[in-house]
């Protein structure tokens, strides 16, 4: 079924996450796959990316000058991560202003392969109901399952989406206090296969943590997420923020493995959304007016 | 073939697959399947996938009556696969078509047998009878079903006493396009090998074999040896011979696609359409003093999905039409049970129900309607119930008694005698409390005390007769209760209905306006201009004919809205209420 490499010219425009930097060793060849197509990455010592597809005289773990490489494909950093195109990505990948900001910890907190298409991981990401089930007493329980009603746009000028007033009941809410409560959260869907969520911080009220969300699709029914934080927390240790943030990725990841289909219907009657939806529905709207085809069984016309 | 394998039955698991609360992962021609067996013994055949968000329902859990979905916890009824709660929106009753599809269920042979769209009955296999038989190990081959068949023609295995003999005489006795029965004999001793071949998909098949004779101890260790060894062998030539084909494309399943309402977002509140259903009264029993039980069962087919807090509109032998809720349990889906109090001033109702309709009798009933559902997010739900109030509140108790959730069930009557449905009360044990013989008085002091104890998000739920139900609204609210935290079902309005007013309906979405003469209902002049409206008992008290006002002021007379959706004007009961104003706009 995968045998077909991508011909979506929307995906392969795209800027696409290949790799965090900071797993990524300097003068070394390290290989992965994008759209179904080899490619190898490599950094010097201070962090300058080139990217190119994959040739036998350069094999993954060989040790590579950087400013040697010819024919590379277009790469930047951002976010803490190596990304590349296969097509003519536009100049600018998605702003998250709060990146910038020093008091904040950044960190990659894992990249989990995962054998679902890059849409339906988005949704799941965007997905408040789930909390109960799925990450039972972590970011919600039982009975507290309510999804209350919240916001969602499209952003035309931004092209993104935007879901704000988004409430779900949290057991142990903050470290602070022992009860459970309502948190806030707000996402964003600025790229088809990335998405950015922020959460009511414990330490600050004023101020919200940021985790994202950023798929390289391997082909269209495979992904490896790499999982972004920007948080705010002086206390605790890069493992033990990186393993709560492990914790969660784990246990969705048994359920995005078994949905059928992998890849996103767009037919609006291919599944049944309920109000608590609304995110998705947007979400699966805007990729059928962008008319991505990678990943998604698009709507019969 | 492979359309005529769609119409045919196939066996796709073992009875044995089919251990108490289990899901199990069937397959036929590409298609999956959780196959999953209720506590009262009925087999579930579904497509494997929830309609919410495509997640396979075999890795769900089968509580015995429902099967949940692990992603959002959406709860299917056995038998009917109807959708009975939503998590993410508690206060909301699924639309009743979110169904999943179901396939037919058979078992014979120790094997379950399912079919896409079967024509005929499950095939009768000379020799085999329906009991002591021994079922072997499914053996899965990556091979087409017509290949294996093929192979099989060829098979050779021992009669089930002569295992070390020398090579039994092997006759095929029938052989199919899906199936082969083979004899060997030796000796005297001969046994019969029935081997169905299942396609699971374009490449892949299961054998599963049948022997006519169960075999008792460890002999039967070494006849399912024995077997096991002899078709592992013709499984590795099979995938031998198939492994240098070129493999066929596997079958993709088609979905069927929800229906078109379901595909939209849906609005706040639904409302059923009008359907008549024909059941069998196939029980009548005394279900406590002066309260007639009644078990009703489909004529044809299945009933539709009910959710706690339903009731069914009953036509009865007198053309009369009366409301009762549905007491049922979770997964109790093959029946209606009601309870039937005879009122003394029965205007033909319950007298009819107690006195002419018998066991055997057929009735027309509408589908379920509920307009009083059931939140299920509550930490603690406390139900009163008064008298034959306990029907929709026993529903609901089972249902919530089923997830494990917290409640206390209050129950109000004059003697134990009049206690109903004592087998369904006595599986509560102690969240069901009694209140028996007390006075008006009494009752207060107890509503008040058991009502002393609010927190956030505890909910109320009461059933019972009209005065207890206001004293029990008066206590809550005195008590600290919020108005959306207490949720009431009236048997009857009996209010004065005042229908001297005469005013003028405009329908926004269907752009008529219509006149109400006094003496008409707004339901009705919406009748007589062809306007369909769903509704029940027609006298303000069970929410069915429940319309939006957009403009205009309405003239509240129901019983069935709380004060504060009275007071925000935006609803109304289109039965038996009217307007204060001259004109009345509403969203119809």
């Amino acid at each position: 079924m995968n045998t077909r490499k991508c011909t979506d010219p929307v995906v392969l425009n795209l800027w696409h996450p290949i790799g965090a930097i900071d797993e990524t060793p300097a003068g070394i060849v390290v290989e992965t796959v994008l759209l179904e197509e080899r490619v190898s990455l490599a950094k010097t010592a201070d962090n300058v990316v080139a990217v190119w597809r994959s040739r036998p005289d350069l094999r993954a773990g060989d040790t590579v000058e950087i400013a040697s490489i010819a024919d590379r494909l277009p790469a930047k950093l951002a976010y803490g991560y190596v990304w590349t195109s296969l097509g003519s990505p536009p100049q600018d990948i998605f702003p998250i202003p709060e990146y910038a900001e020093g008091d904040r910890r950044k960190l990659n907190a894992a990249t989990i392969g995962v054998n679902v298409s890059a849409p339906r991981a988005i949704e799941n990401f965007l997905d408040m109901g789930h909390f109960p089930y799925v990450h039972t007493d972590i970011l919600g329980v039982e009975p507290h399952t309510e999804v209350k009603e919240y916001d969602v746009e499209i952003s035309v000028d931004r092209d993104e989406i935007l879901a704000t007033r988004c409430r779900f009941f949290q057991p142990m809410a903050s470290t602070a206090s022992d009860g459970g409560a309502d948190v806030d959260y707000v996402y964003r869907v600025p790229h088809p296969f990335c998405s950015v969520l922020y959460k009511s911080s414990p330490l600050d009220e004023t101020r919200r943590d940021v985790i994202a969300v950023f798929l390289q699709p391997v082909d269209q029914e495979h992904v490896r997420a790499h999982m972004m934080l920007c948080v705010l927390d002086e206390d605790n240790e890069d493992k033990v923020i990186k393993r709560f943030q492990q914790t969660i990725f784990g246990q969705d990841k048994p359920i995005l493995e078994n949905q059928v289909p992998k890849r996103l219907p767009l037919d609006p009657r291919a599944e049944t959304p309920i109000r608590a939806d609304k995110s998705a529905i947007a979400y699966r709207r805007w990729l059928s007016q962008k008319g991505v085809t990678y990943g998604v069984i698009p709507a019969a016309a | 073939m492979l359309e005529e394998a769609r119409n045919r039955w196939h066996p796709i698991a073992s009875t044995s697959d089919l251990p108490h609360r289990h899901v199990f992962h069937g397959q036929l021609m590409g298609r999956e399947f959780a196959v999953w067996r209720a506590d009262d013994g009925f087999v579930n055949v579904w497509e494997n996938r929830c309609l919410h968000r495509g997640v396979r329902l075999s890795i769900g859990i089968n509580d015995g009556r429902e099967l949940k979905c692990q992603y959002h916890g959406w709860r299917y009824a056995n038998r009917t696969a109807g959708c009975t709660y939503i998590p993410a929106h508690p206060a909301d009753a699924p639309a009743r078509t979110i169904t999943n599809r179901t396939f037919p269920a058979v078992e014979r042979y120790g094997l379950v047998w399912s079919a896409e769209e079967p024509i005929g009955e499950v095939p009768d296999i000379a020799g085999l009878a329906e009991c002591d038989l021994l079922v072997l190990r499914a053996i899965p081959v990556n091979a087409p079903a017509g290949r294996v068949i093929e192979r099989l023609k060829a098979h050779r295995f021992q009669p089930s006493g002569k295992l070390d003999a020398a090579d039994g005489e092997i006759s095929v006795e029938a052989a199919q396009e899906f199936s082969i029965a083979l004899r060997s004999r030796y000796g005297g001793s001969e046994t019969l090998a029935v081997f169905f071949v299942q396609p699971v998909d374009s490449n892949r098949s299961v054998i599963r074999g049948v022997l006519d004779h169960g075999v008792q101890g460890a002999g039967r260790i070494a006849v399912l040896r024995h077997h096991n060894e002899r078709l592992s062998a013709l499984r590795d030539l099979a995938e031998r011979e198939a492994a240098a084909a070129p493999a066929p494309a596997p079958i993709e399943p088609v979905y069927e696609r929800v229906s078109p309402e379901l595909a939209e977002l849906p609005e706040l509140t639904t409302h059923g359409r009008k359907a008549a259903l024909r059941v069998t009264v196939s029980k009548k029993w005394p279900a406590a003093d002066g309260i007639a039980g009644f078990e009703l069962r489909p004529v044809k087919g299945l009933l539709p999905t009910f959710h706690p807090g339903a009731h069914i509109d009953v036509h009865m032998p007198n053309g009369e039409i009366r409301q009762y809720s549905i007491t049922n349990g979770p997964g109790e889906t093959d029946r209606f049970v009601i309870g039937v109090k005879l009122e003394r001033d029965s205007k033909g109702g319950s007298k009819c129900m107690h006195e002419t309709v018998r066991e055997g009798d057929v009735l027309a009933i509408s589908e379920p309607r509920n307009n009083f559902p059931l939140r299920r997010d509550a930490v603690k739900t406390l139900f009163v119930a008064g008298g034959i109030g306990i029907t929709p509140l026993l529903a609901m108790a089972q249902a919530l008694k089923n997830q494990n959730l917290a409640y206390e069930l209050h129950y109000f009557a004059q003697t134990e005698a009049q206690l109903a449905f004592p087998d369904r009360l006595e599986p509560l044990g102690n969240a069901l409390k009694p209140h028996l013989g007390l006075s008006p008085e009494q009752t207060g002091a107890a509503l008040r005390e058991l009502l002393s104890s609010y927190k956030r998000d505890m909910h109320l739920y009461i059933c019972g007769p009209g005065p207890m139900l206001e004293a029990a609204r008066a206590v809550a609210a005195e008590q600290g209760w919020p108005e959306t935290a207490v949720h009431f079902e009236y048997f009857k309005n009996t209010n004065m209905i005042d229908d001297s007013s005469s005013f003028q309906v405009a329908l926004a979405r269907s752009c008529v306006t219509l006149k109400v003469p006094a003496g008409k209902t707004i339901l009705e002049a919406m009748r007589e201009a062809g306007i369909d409206m769903p509704s029940s008992c027609e006298q303000g008290a069970c929410g069915t004919c429940l319309a939006t006002v957009i403009e205009g002021e309405p003239d509240h007379q129901d019983v069935y809205l709380s004060r504060s959706e009275r007071e925000s004007g935006t609803k109304i009961m289109t039965c038996v209420s009217r307007a204060k104003s001259a004109r009345l706009v509403l969203d119809i």
